[in-house]
């Protein structure tokens, strides 16, 4: 079957707008991942969505607003409690393991379709409701409004947490707000690329961004690019196939970025 | 000495951190355009009193005023050079884009950052870091490093530059012409700087008065009244000796004597990653 034809319908349509709003809020946050050093944040928000998620569809058969719901509250915890740097991928450890328990919990009461489960770890694009895109679009707008507006103190408290303090930047406050940020933006890729692949699209970009050009506007913009090539060469890949899920392809674009950066490094 | 309304001032300043008193009853006056030098052993509260200054910490007692008003917070008019840690390789940042933030990084929202870019490429060059201000921050040297903090301290035009500790980890030759930037700058803008240091020969030519600190008690006077045996005897409790070699101030009784000799130093340089 031809790939045009799944272009001209709406599930298809909507699966890319989805995909490239998801990539562009990755592939902003991404760089200040890897400065902030917080790869397990996203890796355990991203898990935890899972809890949220199995928790929504047990209770409101609605796993995306599930999802949302447990990553700010993931987000609130992991604010309140890991304050320390050093003391906070030990915290997210914590929380990370327990919450995992509880989504098994969930998932165990649940007696619905069991692909409901596996999308949720393995994403799955296509079966998203157009209310739950609306919910999507919606996060995904929200997150780049506000990474535009905080873009430059938040890179300031990154780079340079003592001087930025001295000049007046609130480097804890940013920090709260950037992790409500990452725990909305990760749980918007969980729905394409699921909550165990997330780190494809939230740390692989600005990894092989950083490894080809310099600048904070370079690295960026190259990582905006990565994620959405990701994404949405992996949703494509996907339709042609027919059979595979995107998720596969996504992660494997991604990491062949990465290896071609790995391989042409001019800064590392 | 001119007859200015002091940019630094100290009424009676005390400062407890941790049950323990740091220092007392200090009273402390900078004018525009003064060089003054902090010297006292590790934890004698050096700087914590930088951290007053700026805002970040309140005095246990006595009052503190920067350019007339009560220290805040985000005062722009303050240059500021942190103890030397080394920028992360991770960092996605060049050179010029550090400089760049002390200019504006406190901004929210979206700017045109073309009149800065003209600011930041003045401010880097006066410090002789152009052929290397465009690579990533995290692969270029200590002293590197340090020369783009002072680009970053420059940047902004301030009238009070405090200074944490700016030439450790520096060769020789970087800390003269270091030192030599900052005084430039400060006769030419009437800045006053505030300059923490372990080490103060590079600095002496500078210099127009000493604060020193230890055990809780200050003395600030000029480098000649300071830096004399009996004063600094009174000053610790215990038997300090003043040297004068070859033009050079040894510092011998003190618990970091070691720290004014070369070889010690050259062990903190270890630390923080070789000059080339």
């Amino acid at each position: 079957m031809s790939i045009d034809l799944y272009l001209n319908q709406a599930f298809a349509q909507h699966a890319l707008l989805a995909a490239g709003l998801v990539s562009i809020a990755c592939g902003l946050i991404s760089p200040f991942v890897v400065a902030r050093g917080m790869a397990f944040a996203v890796h355990g928000t991203s898990e935890l969505a899972f809890t949220g998620a199995a928790a929504g569809l047990l209770v409101a058969h609605n796993p995306v607003a599930g999802a949302f719901a447990g990553a700010l509250v993931v987000a609130t915890v992991l604010g309140t409690l890991g304050n320390k740097e050093h003391e906070r991928d030990s915290t997210i450890g914590v929380i990370l393991a327990f919450g995992l328990g509880l989504g098994v919990l969930f998932l165990s009461y649940y007696h619905g379709f069991a692909t409901q489960a596996t999308n949720i770890l393995f994403g799955n694009i296509f079966g998203v409701s157009n209310d739950q895109l609306l919910v999507l679009v919606t996060v995904c707008v929200g997150v780049l409004l506000a990474m535009l507006y905080i873009y430059r103190p938040l890179l300031f408290a990154s780079v340079d947490p003592e001087v930025a303090e001295a000049k007046g930047v609130p480097v804890r406050a940013l920090g709260l707000v950037f992790l409500f940020i990452l725990a909305l933006t990760v749980t918007s890729a969980a729905q394409i690329v699921g909550t165990l692949l997330v780190l494809s699209l939230a740390i692989t970009p600005a990894a092989a961004a950083q490894r080809l050009t310099t600048g904070p506007f370079a690295i960026t913009m190259l990582s905006v690019l990565f994620a959405l090539s990701a994404s949405v060469g992996g949703i494509l890949a996907s339709l042609a196939s027919g059979t595979v899920k995107p998720s596969i392809f996504v992660t494997s674009i991604s990491f062949a970025i990465y290896i071609f950066a790995r391989t042409f490094t001019r800064f590392a | 000495m001119n007859s200015q309304n002091p940019v630094i001032q100290l009424e009676n300043a005390s400062l407890e951190r941790g049950g323990r008193h740091l220092w007392r009853g200090l009273d402390l006056s900078v004018k525009p355009g003064e060089f003054i030098a902090i010297l006292g052993p590790n934890g004698a509260g050096k700087t914590s009193l930088l951290k007053v200054l700026l805002g970040l910490l309140p005095l246990s007692s006595g009052i503190a005023s920067v350019s007339g008003q009560p220290p805040r917070r985000g005062n722009q008019r303050i240059g500021y050079i942190p103890q030397l840690k080394r920028f992360d390789d991770s960092l996605p940042v060049r050179g010029i884009d550090l400089v760049e933030l002390g200019l504006n990084g406190y901004r929210f929202g979206i700017h045109n950052h073309r009149k800065a870019t003209a600011q930041v490429a003045k401010a880097v060059t006066a410090v002789g870091a152009k052929s290397y201000a465009t690579q990533p921050i995290g692969r270029l040297s200590g002293g590197e490093q340090q020369r783009l903090r002072i680009a970053q301290a420059l940047v902004g035009q301030p009238d009070i530059l405090l200074c944490d500790e700016p030439l450790l980890s520096l060769d020789l030759a970087s800390q003269n012409s270091i030192t030599a930037r900052l005084d430039r700058y400060r006769q030419r803008n009437e800045a006053a700087i505030l300059f923490v240091t372990h080490e103060v020969n590079p600095i002496l030519p500078y210099v127009d008065r000493i604060l020193y600190v230890a055990n809780g008690r200050w003395v600030i006077d000029s480098p000649d009244r300071v830096l004399q045996s009996d004063t600094l005897t009174g000053l610790y409790g215990t038997p300090v000796e003043v040297l004068r070699v070859h033009g050079r101030v040894l510092i011998v009784g003190t618990e970091d004597e070691a720290l004014t000799t070369a070889g010690a130093h050259h062990a903190h340089e270890k630390d923080i990653g070789d000059e080339h």
